[in-house]
């Protein structure tokens, strides 16, 4: 067991279960979490300075400081830091957390996690420098000229192997609903990125698209509109569907739902794309097709929200005091209301006011500020004690970032949408005379100025937030012990059958066909003992983390010293081999599981 | 289906198959995309040509490129919508609203997102003056007061890469841009040509002097050859010159109407 707690432990520590010949001894990479969750809280910082400058520069051009930190350059280098850095680094800390538990595997390749990090960091840092340089495709969030590209495409490729890789070696046969949303987000971006960034190279940094007119734009916002439904919603998704049972201590609201909105999710979010072009040189019917499917989705897209927000049913209480649930909460909320606002939007008579307004930005503030930032917070909130074995430093602290974090979402999305509204109606107003009544454009900027102002201080009072949460994370991890050694877990040793299932049962007694002792036990046990709400927050994969601690005496204190504190306080762990079950959450996690299971059947 | 979703149905089955499952995400996320694409592919070159567009020269195609390094496309459309408002704001002289034959050979297409500033696609009708462009670029206030748009000084300031010019359009050319190989080649000497008639234009109307090989020479070019095809179509006569020499000819009128 004193291996078992190494760090670096490389995959599967086999030999560490000698003693039992079938048991196996695993540890997750915690190491690789640590890293992606520190780039979410760096690039978020920098990425939303940048935001709050770009904000500033609009009410006050003065801001613009000179050639290469005009609004012009920055306004890219925003949207892709935000996007691609905090959130991308936010759903890679996500995926590699929860897809390890998930499965009851180690990454398939620790190097290529790493490579997968550092790679991405290094694109990053190099949009940071090619954008204000002036080296841009100007699609929307796809500025990086080709150079970076392939970079891009190489990564993600790497991720994808290593991600499916863990999939091949998992330990657990059923896949839960938010490794679905992992696997949709990981082919759908590579086919989204590959599809738009097809372009000829002029020189080393210009390039142009093998697209032209209006085929690039509805290539450009079919990946543009995807990128959103595919980066900044099915993997938050997936995060949501991973931390909200967690942290709730309380399965997923409705296993039917998930599969239902997950597959129409998927399907009809592609179609929406040309909603983005409404009125324009785009044939008509192509924007038709885009507003249908863009009300349609409206439908799928609050079933996630029903379902995250139901998860708390019966548990409402625990938001007074969990700053983890509140942020859900709120981001769940905001994320309900921006997939409203957004068919909204795309209704072609709505579209005629709203576009080219700052309706828009405000529309896709509330889904980043609220949704993504809010579900990255709560994930974050949720993962520094576990990551880090200690004690979140300032709970206080943390609840003053929620309610900073909130009023600022408010007043920037009150702000735009005041400001979008008045543009459109003062562009398209006329006089008694049937002239136009605004004919110099400039006198519709001027109107909307102090609406930049109010969004300016929306934009600092969030980012003030995010500079606590800096703070709170700097003194927690100060707090932490010196040493972090990856967790370990034991499982039973013959790896599952990946044979084509039946499908009756769950997944563990299929789990075991030669019974060896000690896994048939686990088996037994791990059934009805859904015990860990803990990495299956899944109505109903009663097998998946149960196993985990439910081995044999032996396996037991194959934690290490650490690990122990890796797991939520309730959740886990039956120590002795008989206690298991006894204890209260699981017990009451035991009753919802069963109750889904009478829903679902 | 019920049989499908239920806690031991198919569904749950599918859950064990990884490699299945991703295959079917895969083809439900490729459904739409292709369905909307391919007609757009396969339509696109029969219709909607419009005789009087042609591509950009080579100063043009370096000043959208300045365009788009700079990020104008941020703030500024290039698409009249087809409402009267709009036709009225920005469709005058010829313009009128934005129409697919026109956009044949934008690599990348620039419509954008978003109107901070007004809509720039028939610009080189409503503001042809080249002094306009320069003032405006060197300092916004200057010639619209209240404005919140950036100074662009450097512009002023920094010379055009003619040199690069002959690959950039030898990879249009790749492309389908139908340009002609002596472009191709003089490409850095047409540009020179065309940019000292501006600076000369600038010059005349009293400006700066010494542009004739600096970045705002190109993006002016642009800026005055944006909706010039299109006019030229109504105007019924095919236009016989490059869209730009056509822009400064004309100038005066327009200038004055859209200030």
């Amino acid at each position: 067991m004193a291996q078992a707690s190494t760090a670096s432990a490389p995959t599967d520590m086999r030999s560490a279960g000698r003693e039992r010949s079938n048991i196996d001894i695993f540890t997750y990479d915690e190491k690789i979490v640590r890293y992606f969750v520190y780039a979410t809280v760096l690039w978020g910082f920098i990425g939303m300075a940048v935001g709050a400058l770009i904000a500033l520069q609009l009410p006050w051009p003065a801001a613009n400081l000179g050639e290469y930190l005009s609004f012009g350059r920055l306004r890219p280098v925003h949207t892709n830091a935000v996007i691609f850095a905090f959130a991308g680094n936010s759903i890679f800390a996500a995926i590699y957390y929860s897809t390890q538990r998930l499965c009851k595997a180690r990454m398939f390749s620790d190097w290529m996690s790493k490579f997968h990090f550092w790679g991405w960091q290094a694109i990053i840092v190099s949009a940071a420098i090619t954008l204000p340089l002036g080296y841009t495709t100007s699609k929307e969030y796809a500025e990086l000229e080709w150079p970076i590209d392939i970079a891009i495409a190489v990564v993600w490729i790497v991720f994808a192997i290593n991600f499916f890789g863990t999939l091949y070696k998992r330990r657990e046969k059923h896949l839960y609903v938010a490794l679905w949303f992992y696997i949709a987000t990981i082919v759908t971006v590579a086919v989204l990125h590959v599809g738009n960034s097809l372009a000829l190279p002029a020189s080393m940094l210009k390039s142009y698209p093998i697209y032209a007119g209006v085929q690039d734009a509805l290539v450009q916002w079919w990946y543009g509109h995807n990128a959103v439904a595919f980066f900044l919603t099915t993997p938050f998704l997936g995060l949501m569907y991973y931390f909200m049972p967690k942290a709730a201590e309380r399965p997923v609201f409705s296993y039917r739902l998930s599969i239902v909105h997950f597959w129409s999710l998927v399907f009809i979010y592609i179609w929406a794309g040309p909603h983005h072009l409404q009125y324009t040189s785009l044939p008509e019917w192509a924007g038709t097709l885009g507003m249908l499917f863009s009300v349609m989705l409206w439908m799928p897209s609050w079933g996630g929200m029903i379902n995250g927000l139901f998860t708390l049913r019966g548990a409402w209480h625990k938001l007074r005091d969990s700053v983890v649930l509140k942020m859900f909460v709120i981001g769940i909320t905001f994320y309900g209301m921006s997939t409203f606002e957004g068919p909204l939007l795309s209704i072609k008579s709505v579209n005629a006011l709203s576009h080219y307004t700052d309706w828009t930005i405000g529309h896709v503030h509330s889904g980043a500020l609220g949704w993504n930032g809010f579900m990255t917070f709560g994930m974050i909130y949720w993962l520094l004690p576990r990551l880090w074995r200690t004690e979140l430093w300032s709970q206080k602290l943390a609840n003053a970032h929620f309610w900073t974090g909130t009023i600022g979402i408010l007043l920037y999305v009150l702000a735009m949408y005041n400001s979008g509204i008045t543009q459109g109606l003062m562009w398209r107003a006329f006089d008694e005379a049937g002239n136009l009544m605004y004919p110099e454009f400039i006198e519709t900027v001027v109107q909307v100025i102090p609406m930049y102002w109010v969004r300016l201080i929306g934009g600092l009072l969030y980012l003030g937030g995010v500079v606590m949460m800096m703070a709170n994370m700097y003194m927690t991890i100060r707090s932490a012990p010196d040493e972090l050694p990856d967790p370990a877990f034991a499982a039973p040793r013959q790896p599952m059958n990946y044979g084509h299932g039946d499908g009756s049962g769950d997944g563990t007694s299929e789990q075991a066909p030669e019974p060896a002792p000690a896994r048939a036990r686990t088996a037994s046990e791990s059934d009805p003992v859904p015990t860990e709400a803990d990495d299956t927050p899944a109505t109903k994969k009663a097998s998946l983390p149960g196993s985990r601690k439910a081995e044999g005496p032996g396996t037991k204190k194959a934690e290490g010293p650490g690990p122990k504190k890796a797991e939520g306080p309730g959740t886990k762990k039956a120590q002795l081999p008989g206690s298991k079950k006894a204890k209260g959450p699981d017990a009451s996690d035991d009753a919802d599981d069963d109750d889904n299971e009478d829903d679902a059947s | 289906m019920g049989r499908f979703i239920k806690s031991n149905g198919m569904h749950r089955t599918l859950e064990g198959w990884p490699l299945v499952f991703t295959v079917l995400t895969t083809l439900s996320i490729l459904v739409g995309g292709l369905v909307e694409f391919l007609p757009l592919v396969l339509v696109n070159n029969s219709v909607d040509r419009i005789e009087t567009v042609e591509p950009w020269t080579p100063l043009e195609l370096e000043g959208r490129d300045i365009y788009i390094a700079e990020g104008c496309n941020t703030c500024h459309s290039q698409q009249v919508r087809p409402f009267r408002h709009e036709i009225e704001r920005y469709g005058q002289n010829g313009g009128g609203y934005s129409k697919a034959g026109e956009t044949v050979y934008e690599r990348p297409f620039l419509w954008g997102s978003k109107r901070t500033g007004p809509d720039l696609a028939r610009e080189g009708l409503l503001r042809p003056q080249a002094l306009w462009h320069v003032r405006h670029m060197e300092d916004p206030r200057s010639t619209s007061k209240g404005s919140i748009m950036p100074p662009y000084p450097h512009l002023l300031e920094k010379k055009i890469d003619f040199d690069g010019l002959t690959a950039k359009l030898r990879t249009l050319k790749r492309l389908g841009t139908p340009y002609a190989e002596e472009t191709i080649e003089n490409a850095a000497t047409i540009a020179r040509t065309q940019a000292k008639a501006i600076a000369t234009e600038v010059e005349e109307q009293g400006g700066p002097t010494d542009l004739e090989d600096k970045k705002i020479m190109a993006l002016v070019a642009y800026l005055q050859s944006l909706g010039t095809d299109v006019a030229a179509a109504s105007d019924a006569g095919p236009s016989d010159a490059g869209p730009s020499d056509a822009g400064s000819a004309e100038s005066d009128v327009t200038a004055d109407a859209s200030k």
